[in-house]
């Protein structure tokens, strides 16, 4: 049956017009963090007890994406985001659901589920809006995550969804072009190209069939946000492609997902049957005369693969490995056809163009950076999740403001951006704008939106290793300097901080660094060394007291600390009870000493000592 | 017809023609590991790098065996800073990796590399990862025996699962394009070894000579239809 504009509406109150029959609607957050909390149990015992209590046919329960604050998963919201509740039955289950259930029934409030304010613990936080984690963001992208079913078109229809499509099927094509272009939209996988451009390139470009790609292949570590957005709201990214295929002239789309994530390509997949079966996909849309297909890739593991030539090469069934790029994709790409590839993020931002105008979405963000960006803020934060801003907010402002700082009063040192290729970016720039220019700048990079953040206890040092680590085994060892250079890059900064660092390393480390840059075929090559130049460029001294001093300050390169017990010491004997090589003496309510030749330098004496008797340098 | 200039010298190309054809062809040195006239380029080795000044004055480094000329470029040129340090880089990574390879030793030498920096390996023989065999397999043989495995420095040619492949013919082509004598192969008492697998050699009817092994002349003779007994003859004789 062909879709119209009628029709939609009518799904659109047919939907609203069944949920009136509920009373309450309980949103779950079913996004990866959650579940690995245990939102899945939650979802369970909810329905069960529910039902026990008669109450399924007056409640809905809505199985839903990333709410973002994965910190204080499992997240339960009540009705339009008016209560939020964290940390669901992680600590007692059968108590917090019955605590639920009773306020279903009497419209009260499970005090001891609501989020409190870590630093004054009196004040409690009802509705999502006024968490400082919700407060400072603006959800766009993101809107209907944590809202809409992921597994309900109809959902999707009843917030909006495909009204943008239809807009786009009566604009022509270079109009719609024109507006994607006006607003601004850069490509949100990293490198930051203007998607406006990149769309008329394609739609110029000689030969045919054309080809639309959505890049899904997120392997980043510690980054979660297309894999939240292909999972939370699969329609978006949907909807974007078949107005990209349209303005660019192609009737054939892939998205290249992370075979890693099972669950987005579960809900992608469902999304792509579902808007076939309503003839949002397929021949005619919208009765007009233009057809849309897409079909589901699964990636094979490769970190490189979500570079664009090397993705393509996958999709071709080839090795993944890329090729230079004078020739531009857009001219000729997949099958040597052009091709016009965009991450999910920047095609989810297709659909809001169109329907609220360009002039909307430039108005959001910096001049040059529009719109907004989504993160993933890990490491020593104390709100771990996932995080939608206008570009152009500072740093500071997500690390302290949406992040609520370091854990446990800690000193801030960087705040890791743009993936493993990314760089580190101290303390002094805290304050500068995070947008694609800026954090180039700094040497480091937007990429696709990975943040983590590190405190006085990360040796920078150590942190340029772990990066490097990550990109000897993600190389695709096509070409020398990355294959090779990256490797020997690994060997230097593992000898400095192994204590066998010499004069000269750091010289030699940034020689080589711009040689691999310099030489790379590709962006991961070019990339490779920036977790290294960007902490020599502001960590310089770090490396040169593990060089030199063979000291490690933030107490984390093993073979260069020493652990001892100070004079602070109260012989509670916690460390020693707790050292798991019995290296610890001393009697109680006496001075405790550590025998050296036999310490591992776990560190685990440290972390139980309630004294700050333990001393680490 | 487009003309610019690579080290001061005035050249002419064909637009789209690449940039290391139009050096070489102009006298220009430009060293080259991955690259073969029969072949084309991948862009593997980066030896070929050069430095390319465009309309606008945008300096940067590019892969000069793949990249197209076009009217854009202005000034080339061959062996400044940066194009001499990544070419130093490379060759003395590929020194530490394939020390034994006479023709790297060579190289690295004229950019004044001697000992590398990094500890030599000893596990990767003399493979430089140029690609060149597999790609003769692939497109001139046309049997596609061998190809790439792995990914990042565990990174080799093999053929598929490490195992004697029944798409070898043993013609040895592979042996004879790559450029650092990498690849083993031994012909003795009428038996080729190569790629983990055993071919028997066709001997001559007319001279007695081993020539060539049985299954690369059955895979000749079913492209060609030139019947097994007359290619069992050696070239010599025929």
């Amino acid at each position: 049956m062909t879709m119209t504009i009628e029709r939609l509406e009518e799904i659109k109150r047919a939907f609203l017009l069944r949920q009136q029959v509920y009373q309450k609607t309980i949103r779950v957050c079913c996004g990866t963090g959650c579940i690995s909390s245990g939102a899945l149990k939650v979802l369970e015992r909810l329905r069960d007890a529910l039902k026990n209590e008669g109450l399924s046919e007056r409640v809905r329960v809505v199985e839903t994406g990333c709410h973002g604050f994965c910190e204080r998963g499992p997240i339960v919201v009540f009705g339009e985001n008016e209560i939020f509740y964290q940390i669901v039955g992680k600590r007692n289950l059968d108590a917090d659901v019955k605590a639920l259930i009773e306020t279903v029934k009497s419209n009260t409030l499970a005090q001891n589920l609501l989020y409190t304010d870590p630093n004054d613990k009196t004040k409690k936080f009802v509705a999502t809006s006024e968490i400082p984690f919700y407060y400072e963001q603006q959800k766009i992208v993101l809107k209907m995550n944590g809202y809409i079913d992921p597994e309900s078109i109809e959902d999707y229809i009843a917030q909006g969804g495909y009204t943008a499509l239809y807009k786009a099927l009566k604009m022509i094509p270079e109009e719609i072009i024109d507006w994607v272009d006006k607003s601004g939209l850069r490509g949100r996988g990293g490198g930051g190209f203007r998607t406006g451009r990149k769309w008329r390139s394609c739609r110029e470009a000689q030969g045919s069939p054309k080809y639309i790609v959505a890049n899904g292949d997120e392997g980043d570590p510690g980054a979660f946000m297309d894999r939240s957005l292909m999972e939370g709201n699969p329609h978006s990214i949907i909807e974007g492609m078949i107005i990209g295929g349209y303005a660019i002239g192609s009737n054939e789309g892939f998205i290249y997902v992370r075979d890693e994530y099972p669950l987005a390509v579960k809900r992608l997949t469902k999304a792509i049957e579902d808007a076939k079966g309503l003839g949002l996909l397929g021949k005619g849309i919208f009765g007009t005369d233009f057809d849309f297909d897409i079909h589901i890739f699964r990636g094979g593991g490769a970190f490189v693969c979500g570079e664009s030539t090397a993705l393509m090469s996958s999709l071709e069934g080839r090795i993944g490995e890329p090729r230079a790029k004078y020739i531009h994709t857009v001219e000729r790409g997949l099958w040597d056809k052009p091709t016009n590839l965009n991450n999910v993020e920047t095609w989810a931002c297709v659909p809001l163009i169109i329907n609220n105008g360009w002039e909307w979405f430039a108005s959001i963000g910096t001049k040059n950076s529009t719109g907004t960006k989504i993160f993933s803020l890990v490491g020593k934060v104390n709100n771990t999740g996932l995080v939608e801003v206008p570009m152009g907010i500072t740093l500071r402002k997500i690390i302290y403001d949406i992040g609520g700082g370091i854990q446990k009063g800690k000193k801030f040192k960087a705040v890791q951006t743009g993936g493993p290729s990314g760089g580190c970016i101290p303390a002094e720039y805290l304050d500068t704008s995070v947008d694609f220019d800026t954090l180039t700048q700094l040497g480091s990079m937007m990429g696709s939106g990975g943040m983590i953040v590190m405190d006085e206890r990360n040796c920078m040092v150590d942190v340029a290793r772990y990066f490097l680590n990550f990109l000897v085994e993600e190389s695709c060892g096509k070409c020398v300097p990355c294959r090779e250079g990256v490797r020997r890059m690994y060997e230097i900064v593992d000898r400095i901080c192994n204590g066998e660092g010499k004069e000269g390393d750091i010289e030699h480390l940034e020689e080589l660094g711009r040689a691999i840059k310099l030489g790379s075929l590709c962006g991961l090559g070019q990339s490779a060394p920036n977790p290294v130049l960007s902490t020599i460029k502001y960590f310089r001294e770090e490396y040169e007291e593990h060089i030199k001093q063979k000291k490690c300050r933030a107490g984390v390169c093993k073979p260069l600390i020493k652990i001892s017990i100070n004079e602070k010491c109260t012989g509670c004997m916690v460390c020693a009870r707790n050292c798991p090589v019995g290296c610890i003496s001393g009697e109680k309510q006496k001075l405790h000493v550590i025998d050296q030749s036999r310490c591992i330098k776990c560190q685990i004496c440290y972390d139980v000592c309630r004294f700050d008797a333990v001393t680490i340098e | 017809m487009v003309t610019f200039k690579i080290d001061n010298k005035v050249v002419e190309a064909r637009e789209g023609e690449y940039l290391l054809d139009v050096a070489r062809r102009n006298g220009f040195y430009i060293p080259t590991l991955c690259h073969h006239e029969s072949l084309g380029s991948d862009g593997r080795c980066r030896l070929c790098v050069v430095e390319v000044k465009t309309k606008g004055g945008r300096k940067r480094i590019v892969t000069s065996c793949l990249y197209p000329v076009s009217k854009d470029v202005e000034e080339v040129n061959t062996s400044t800073d940066d194009v001499n340090l990544v070419r130093k880089t490379v060759l003395e990574l590929l020194l530490a990796r394939t020390p034994e390879s006479e023709l790297i030793q060579h190289l690295a030498r004229k950019y004044g590399i001697v000992e590398p920096r990094y500890k030599k390996d000893t596990d990767k023989g003399k493979c430089i990862l140029c690609n060149l065999c597999v790609r003769t397999c692939e497109s001139i043989v046309g049997v596609s025996a061998i190809g790439i495995t792995g990914k990042g420095p565990q990174k080799k040619i093999s053929p598929p699962f490490g195992e004697a492949s029944d798409a070898c013919i043993g013609c040895g082509a592979c042996v004879a394009v790559c450029p650092t004598g990498h690849i083993f192969m031994e012909d003795r008492d009428g038996i080729r070894l190569m790629w983990r697998k055993r071919f028997e050699l066709a001997k001559c009817p007319k001279c007695g000579r081993y020539h060539a092994p049985v299954e690369q002349l059955q895979f000749i003779s079913k492209k060609t239809n030139v019947p097994m007994e007359q290619l069992l003859i050696c070239t010599d004789c025929r």
